[in-house]
C-alpha cells in the first residue's frame, strides 16, 4: 500500500516537473485575468487574483443553491400536497409532472430552460412585460427595485436588477426538478401519518385545511427531515451543472482556473474541499432542526 | 364546499384543454416534418426535421457512416440482454454467461477488426449506444464494488470500517462533475511516462467509483434489515465469515434492496449524460454536437425536448419495472 502510494507521488512529481506545471496554493495570489459573467455582493474584474475569482464563483454557488433550496420545498411541499388532492384532476396533473422531472435527466432539463429562454423569448427590444417593469427577454429577467427600473439602453436593460438567462435556466431546472422528489417526500411523509389522526383533528371540528397544518405536517416533518436533508444536499452539488450552460459557479471557474494554470489537483482539492464543507454543514444544520423536530 | 371543487376542476380543466391545444398546434399542425431548416425557420410550430436530419449523428455519433448497422445491432442486443435480466426467471447463474457471451459479441461488433469487419478505435464511438456501455459497466462494476464497500462499513474491523465510511463519505460529499474532471485532468498525472489510459475508460471509471457509493448505501440497507438471529443461527452452523454472508445474508439483503437499487440505476442512467461536460460523445453529446451545425442552430427546444423523450422512455420504463418489483418482492 505504502509503495502504491509512493509510486503514484513518484509519477505525478516527475509528470508535473515533464509539463512545467508548478505545485502548491501559490497560484491563487495571481492575477485571474479573466472576466466572470455575474457576480453578487463581491465586486470583480480581470484584473483581481483567482482567490477572489473563486470566492465569487462559492458566492454564486452559495447563492442559487440557497434560493433553489427554499423555491424547491415551497413548489414541491404544494406538488405533493396536490398529489394527495381530492380532486382527480389535480392528481394526475401533478402526478404526471413527478412523474416527467424524475425520469429525464437534469442536464437534459438544464439545457432545455436554457434554450427555451435564449431561442424563444424575444430579444430585448421586443421584451415581453408580463408584470409592469419586468421584462423578459433572451437577455434574462430584468425587475425593478427601490433604486430603480430597468431600462433598455442600446441591446439590453440597464437600471433595477436582473438576472442571466444562464442562472434564470439554471434555478428553474434545479427547482423543477427538485420539487418533483420534495412531491414525493412531502406524499409519503403525510400518508405516514394514521388515519386515526385525521379523523381526531375531524372530531375536535377542525377543516382538512387546518387538520393539515396544525395535526399532520408537524408530525409528517420528523418522517420528512432525514429524505429532505439529502434532497437539499442534492440540488446544492447539482448546481455544478452550472458549468454546462455558462453559469460562473465554482465548478466553472475552478475549471477555468485549472486550464489556465494547469494545476489540476489543487483545483479539483478546493472543488471537493469546498463541497464538503458545505455538504457536512447542510448535514449538521439538519440534524440540529431534526433533533428540534423530534424533541 | 361540492361547487368550490366544481369550479375548481372546471377551471383547471380549462387551463389544461388550452396548454393542450396550444402544445399539439406546436408539435404536429405547425409543424415542419421534412429535414429543410429554411422551411423550419419560416414555420410557427415545432422543427422535426432537426432530428429527421440528423438522427444518424444522434444515434451513432461519428463512428463510420457505412457502419451503422453494427452500433445498431450492438444497441437492440444490449438493450435485449437488459430485457431479459428484468424477467425473474432468468435469474439463474447462467444469466451471466448469456451476458458474457452478448457483451463479447457487442465487443465484437463495435470494434471490429475480425470476421472481415473493419477496424474501428472507441474514440469514434458515440451516441445511444455509449450512453448504454457506460450505464451497463458501470453497474457491472460498481454493484460488486458496493458489494464489497457496504461488508466493509460494517465490519468488525476498525481500520477497514474508517475506510469505507471515508470513502463513501467524502464521494457522497462531492458532486460527480468534480469527479470526471478528476479522471479527465488529474488522473493522467498520477501515471507513469507513457502509459496512457484512453479518455473513454477514465470517465468509465469515475462513474463506477461514484455509483460504487451510491450503491454500497442501498445493500447497507439491505443488510442492516437482517435480523441478528440470521447471523446467529449461520454462525452456531459453523460458518465462516465468507460462507455466512454468501448463503445466509447476502441472497436476503439484496432481495430486500432490490427495489431501492432499481432506483438507484435509474439514478445512474441519468447520471451518465454528464460525461458531455468532459467531451465524451453519449447520446445527449450527439445531440448538443449536432446543434452547433450552421443551419440547425437555434432549435435548441426541439431537440432538447426529444433527448428527454429518449430518456424518460428508459427511465420510465424501469420505474415501472421496479414499482411492479415491490408490489412482488
Amino acid at each position: 500500500m505504502v509503495a502504491a502510494v509512493w509510486f503514484l507521488i513518484a509519477n505525478t512529481l516527475a509528470n508535473l516537473e515533464e509539463r512545467g506545471i508548478a505545485s502548491g496554493f501559490g497560484f491563487l495570489r495571481r492575477e485571474a485575468g479573466f472576466e466572470i459573467g455575474e457576480s453578487f455582493f463581491l465586486r470583480y474584474n480581470a484584473a483581481d487574483s483567482y482567490l477572489r475569482a473563486l470566492a465569487v464563483g462559492l458566492i454564486n454557488t452559495l447563492t442559487v443553491s440557497a434560493i433553489g433550496i427554499v423555491l424547491a420545498t415551497g413548489l414541491g411541499t404544494a406538488v405533493g400536497l396536490c398529489r394527495l388532492s381530492g380532486n382527480a384532476l389535480l392528481r394526475t396533473i401533478s402526478t404526471a409532472y413527478v412523474e416527467f422531472v424524475r425520469n429525464v435527466p437534469l442536464l437534459v432539463q438544464l439545457f432545455f430552460w436554457y434554450a427555451l429562454i435564449t431561442e424563444a423569448l424575444p430579444v430585448a427590444r421586443e421584451a415581453l412585460e408580463p408584470l409592469p417593469g419586468v421584462f423578459l427577454s433572451n437577455r434574462g429577467i430584468y425587475f425593478p427595485t427601490f433604486s430603480g427600473a430597468p431600462v433598455l439602453e442600446g441591446f439590453n436593460f440597464t437600471g433595477g436588477a436582473g438576472v442571466s438567462p444562464e442562472f434564470a435556466a439554471l434555478l428553474l431546472g434545479l427547482v423543477t426538478y427538485t420539487a418533483g422528489f420534495i412531491a414525493e417526500i412531502v406524499r409519503a411523509g403525510v400518508l405516514s401519518i394514521v388515519r386515526g389522526q385525521w379523523e381526531a383533528a375531524q372530531a375536535v371540528g377542525l377543516t382538512r385545511a387546518q387538520a393539515l397544518r396544525h395535526v399532520v405536517l408537524p408530525q409528517a416533518l420528523r418522517v420528512m427531515v432525514p429524505p429532505m436533508t439529502s434532497q437539499y444536499l442534492d440540488l446544492t452539488k447539482n448546481s455544478s451543472l452550472a458549468v454546462a450552460i455558462g453559469y460562473p459557479d465554482l465548478v466553472s471557474i475552478a475549471n477555468t482556473a485549472i486550464n489556465q494554470t494547469g494545476q489540476a489537483i489543487e483545483g479539483i482539492a478546493i472543488i471537493m474541499a469546498v463541497y464538503l464543507t458545505i455538504s457536512l454543514s447542510i448535514s449538521a444544520l439538519m440534524n440540529w432542526y431534526n433533533a428540534r423536530v423530534l424533541r | 364546499m361540492k361547487w368550490l371543487n366544481r369550479l375548481f376542476t372546471v377551471v383547471l380543466a380549462f387551463l389544461l384543454l388550452k396548454f393542450l391545444f396550444w402544445f399539439v398546434d406546436w408539435a404536429f399542425i405547425e409543424a415542419v416534418w421534412r429535414p429543410d431548416s429554411k422551411a423550419c425557420r419560416a414555420a410557427a410550430g415545432a422543427c422535426w426535421g432537426f432530428i429527421a436530419d440528423k438522427h444518424r449523428f444522434i444515434l451513432f455519433g461519428t463512428y463510420p457512416f457505412e457502419e451503422h448497422w453494427r452500433p445498431a445491432i450492438a444497441t437492440l442486443l444490449l438493450i435485449a440482454l437488459w430485457v431479459l435480466s428484468a424477467w425473474r426467471m432468468f435469474w439463474k447463474p447462467q444469466l451471466i454467461g448469456v451476458w458474457a457471451i452478448g457483451l463479447v459479441s457487442i465487443g465484437v461488433l463495435m470494434w471490429g477488426g475480425v470476421f472481415g469487419l473493419p477496424y474501428v478505435e472507441n474514440e469514434r464511438w458515440g451516441g445511444m449506444i455509449l450512453t448504454l456501455l457506460l450505464f451497463t459497466f458501470g453497474v457491472a462494476f460498481a454493484f460488486p464494488l458496493s458489494i464489497l464497500l457496504a461488508l466493509a462499513r460494517r465490519s468488525d474491523l476498525p481500520a477497514l470500517r474508517a475506510l469505507a465510511v471515508g470513502y463513501i463519505e467524502l464521494v457522497r460529499g462531492v458532486p460527480l462533475i468534480s469527479l470526471l474532471f478528476m479522471a479527465s485532468v488529474m488522473l493522467p498525472l498520477f501515471l507513469p511516462a507513457g502509459v496512457a489510459i484512453d479518455k473513454l475508460l477514465r470517465a468509465q471509471l469515475a462513474l463506477i467509483l461514484f455509483a460504487a457509493a451510491y450503491l454500497a448505501e442501498v445493500v447497507r440497507g439491505g443488510l442492516q434489515a437482517i435480523p441478528k438471529e440470521q447471523y446467529e443461527a449461520a454462525d452456531a452452523l459453523g460458518l465462516t465469515y465468507w460462507q455466512r454472508t454468501r448463503a445466509v445474508v447476502l441472497p436476503q439483503a439484496l432481495r430486500i434492496a432490490v427495489p431501492p437499487l432499481v432506483s438507484t440505476f435509474i439514478g445512474f442512467f441519468k447520471n451518465t449524460s454528464l460525461v458531455v461536460v468532459i467531451g465524451l460523445f453519449d447520446f445527449l453529446s450527439t445531440v448538443k454536437v449536432s446543434l452547433n451545425e450552421p443551419a440547425w442552430t437555434g432549435f435548441g427546444v426541439e431537440a432538447y425536448f426529444f433527448a428527454a423523450l429518449v430518456y424518460f422512455v428508459f427511465c420510465y420504463a424501469m420505474s415501472l419495472y421496479s414499482r411492479g418489483l415491490e408490489r412482488r418482492l
